[in-house]
């Protein structure tokens, strides 16, 4: 049958001007924190000598496998073979770059020296995931912009499937190290688990799809793309997947840390003692970010709904950037165990649960990834033809 | 008046050459080799391990000498800002959980044999000399602080502020990490002391025993290998050089 996929660029006029506001009043406040910052030093942000990783690194870490996940989207059309999704592929790898320079950016503003960018792209030590994920992010980026390629340029589609292929097991791959990031830090009894690479994978599909779901509402009612059961029903099956996958390596890690003796301190100081990380797991991780979307997608009620899809995303998004806020903050609260055995006090917060109060230019670079982001989408669309005309199921099918 | 007559043929001159340069350069060899000093542009030996073992019979709750010098050694200001002031040494009060022992003891960077924050940093800034000293590379850290979030000991602070008038001999700087050198310019200039244990001797404590790990005539071995002492969370297998008896 004849391919009935047509694409379309948006021409710069009302439409897009809240977007590129929006971009502008956040890129400026961005700004802005980052010059007061790089001039007054870091006792401005609410991080401080026991958090050392805060709010900016929420944002960046939670855009960054995003952008891993979204590319999903492309790889279930180009790996798997589902063509359904492969009007989408165009936007998916577009989303993808946006995500990931937004969240380096915010990690790059918050580094101590930002400008030593450069000593960090030249001068590596490679027993450090850290040094690993440079090159697996600017790796990812690279290959994108090369998918991408290969989707828009007629002679070389034949090519998208291998480069797809490439790009499905590099983006794991970064995942696995972003999740590392954590996994690999044998000292806090929040971490040191190999859990958080698949955990860190299966949050980044999550979000990735959530992320989706919003961009394609926005395009389907800003640009009249015409969409109908088929993708709905597919985007809504995905989400639900996703989130019993979150689900189920959240509890395997919980049961984990239950098991081994050495970690029932964290677990209990998390799960049961009543501090605002106990309220943000059970309130804002569960029951916002899994249950109630759980419940939003699987329930019959709700039957072809978009606004519920919506909403449901909306949660994933909300839950997932709850998750990583106590992942990374409540994992560097809890004191470490220097004198096991021993009550410890000292100048330096030993003994005791680290205050972290994040401070508004701490948001301010987080959401200027956001930012960011939303700028390169926004430069996407209106520069090449990202958005299918259609989504009709007949179009899908064909 | 006496007239010396001095025999200057080609043997004497050889001979008493020898002689003046052997009297001149020996006690600088000697010397050197007992206080391990070195010039500046030899690098350091991995023949030496530079440890410290802690007495914590010996020091006392209400000190915190081996602090002050410290800070005055380095040039750490106090910005009163507590939870983001630098300190590369701190006081710890610890009471056992079963007993109700209370201790006291100063806790420092290890300078683990397998440090992790020379494992994590992505530039290589974090580096430990051939003298098992682990340093930070000033010209090369980015302030990712990837370190202080692998550290066990909590050992290392974020420079959260301004700083002026740092000290020519401790390089510090706004958004950079930094934690315990082992007062490497005092090793480095023969001094082979800390300004913490200086302190310590000073205050009457004798708490902290600076010395040479892989030298079996060195103050601090003997002491090792007559009472033992233990290394901080062993469990991790870092081998650290600062060691802990009586606790």
């Amino acid at each position: 049958m004849k391919n009935l996929i047509r694409y379309k660029s948006i021409e710069l006029d009302r439409k897009v001007f809240y977007p590129i506001s929006i971009v502008f009043i956040l890129l400026s406040m961005c700004f802005y924190a980052f010059v007061t910052l790089e001039h007054e030093g870091h006792w401005l942000t609410g991080m401080n000598n026991q958090i050392v990783w805060g709010i900016p690194h929420v944002f960046a870490i939670f855009l960054i496998v995003a952008a891993s996940g979204i590319l999903n989207i492309a790889s279930i059309s180009s790996v798997f073979g589902v063509s359904i999704y492969k009007p989408l592929s165009r936007l998916s790898g577009l989303l993808a770059i946006g995500l990931l320079v937004g969240g380096l950016m915010v990690l790059v503003l918050d580094l101590g020296r930002p400008d030593r960018l450069i000593v960090a792209m030249t001068t590596f030590n490679f027993k450090s995931i850290f040094a690993w994920n440079i090159f697996l992010y600017t790796g990812f980026l690279f290959i994108v912009v090369i998918y991408l390629w290969m989707m828009f340029e007629g002679r070389y589609n034949k090519f998208v499937q291998q480069v797809g292929m490439f790009a499905y097991a590099w983006r794991i791959i970064l995942t696995t190290g972003t999740g590392s990031i954590f996994g690999f830090l044998v000292a806090k009894e929040a971490y040191d688990s190999a859990i958080l690479a698949p955990l860190f994978i299966a949050m980044s599909l999550l979000f990735g799809t959530a992320i989706f779901i919003q961009a394609i509402y926005y395009i389907k009612t800003t640009f009249d793309v015409n969409t109908e059961e088929i993708i709905f029903k597919r985007l809504k099956k995905l989400m639900l997947y996703f989130i019993l996958a979150v689900f189920y390596f959240t509890i395997l890690y919980h049961l984990t840390n239950l098991y081994a003796t050495t970690h029932h301190d964290y677990e209990f100081f998390l799960l049961f003692e009543g501090n605002i990380y106990t309220y943000l797991f059970w309130i804002g991780q569960i029951l916002i970010g899994t249950l109630l979307p759980l419940y939003l997608v699987s329930s019959k009620k709700f039957y072809n709904c978009w606004n519920t899809l919506l909403l449901s995303s909306l949660l994933v998004i909300i839950g997932g950037f709850v998750q990583l806020y106590v992942i990374i903050i409540s994992g560097q609260a809890f004191p470490l165990d220097i004198f096991p055995g021993y009550i410890e006090s000292s100048s330096f917060g030993d003994g005791e649960v680290a205050k972290y109060i994040p401070s508004i230019y701490e948001f301010m670079l987080g959401f200027g990834g956001i930012a960011i982001a939303l700028a390169i989408f926004v430069l996407g669309i209106l520069s090449l033809e990202f958005i299918p005309d259609s989504l009709d199921d007949e179009r899908l099918q064909s | 008046m006496k007239k010396y007559e001095i025999k200057l043929d080609r043997r004497n001159f050889l001979k008493n050459s020898v002689s003046v340069g052997l009297v001149t350069i020996a006690p600088g060899v000697f010397l050197q080799e007992i206080a391990h000093g070195r010039s500046l542009d030899e690098p350091a030996s991995d023949k030496i391990r530079w440890g410290m073992l802690i007495d914590t019979n010996q020091c006392t709750e209400d000190c915190d000498a081996c602090v002050t010098a410290c800070n005055e050694e380095h040039g750490i200001e106090d910005f009163g800002r507590p939870t983001t002031d630098t300190q590369w040494i701190r006081k710890l009060n610890l009471t056992n959980e079963f007993t109700g022992k209370k201790y006291s003891l100063p806790i420092m960077c290890q300078h683990c044999e397998n440090p992790p924050c020379v494992d994590v940093c992505p530039t290589g800034a974090s580096f430990k000399r051939a003298d098992g000293i682990v340093l930070v590379n000033k010209h090369t850290c980015i302030g990712c602080r990837y370190c202080m979030m692998s550290c066990p000991y909590k050992a290392r602070s974020f420079v959260h502020e301004n700083l002026e008038n740092q000290l020519p001999h401790a390089p510090r700087g706004k958004g950079c990490v930094e934690s315990c050198n082992l007062c490497v310019h005092k090793i480095d200039n023969g001094e082979n002391n800390t300004a913490c244990a200086e302190a310590c001797v000073k205050d009457g404590h004798q708490a902290i025993l600076f010395g040479d790990l892989n030298d079996p005539k060195s103050e601090i071995s003997k002491q090792l290998s007559e009472f033992g002492a233990k290394e901080i969370r062993s469990d991790l297998g870092l081998n650290t050089a600062v060691r802990y008896r009586g606790i």
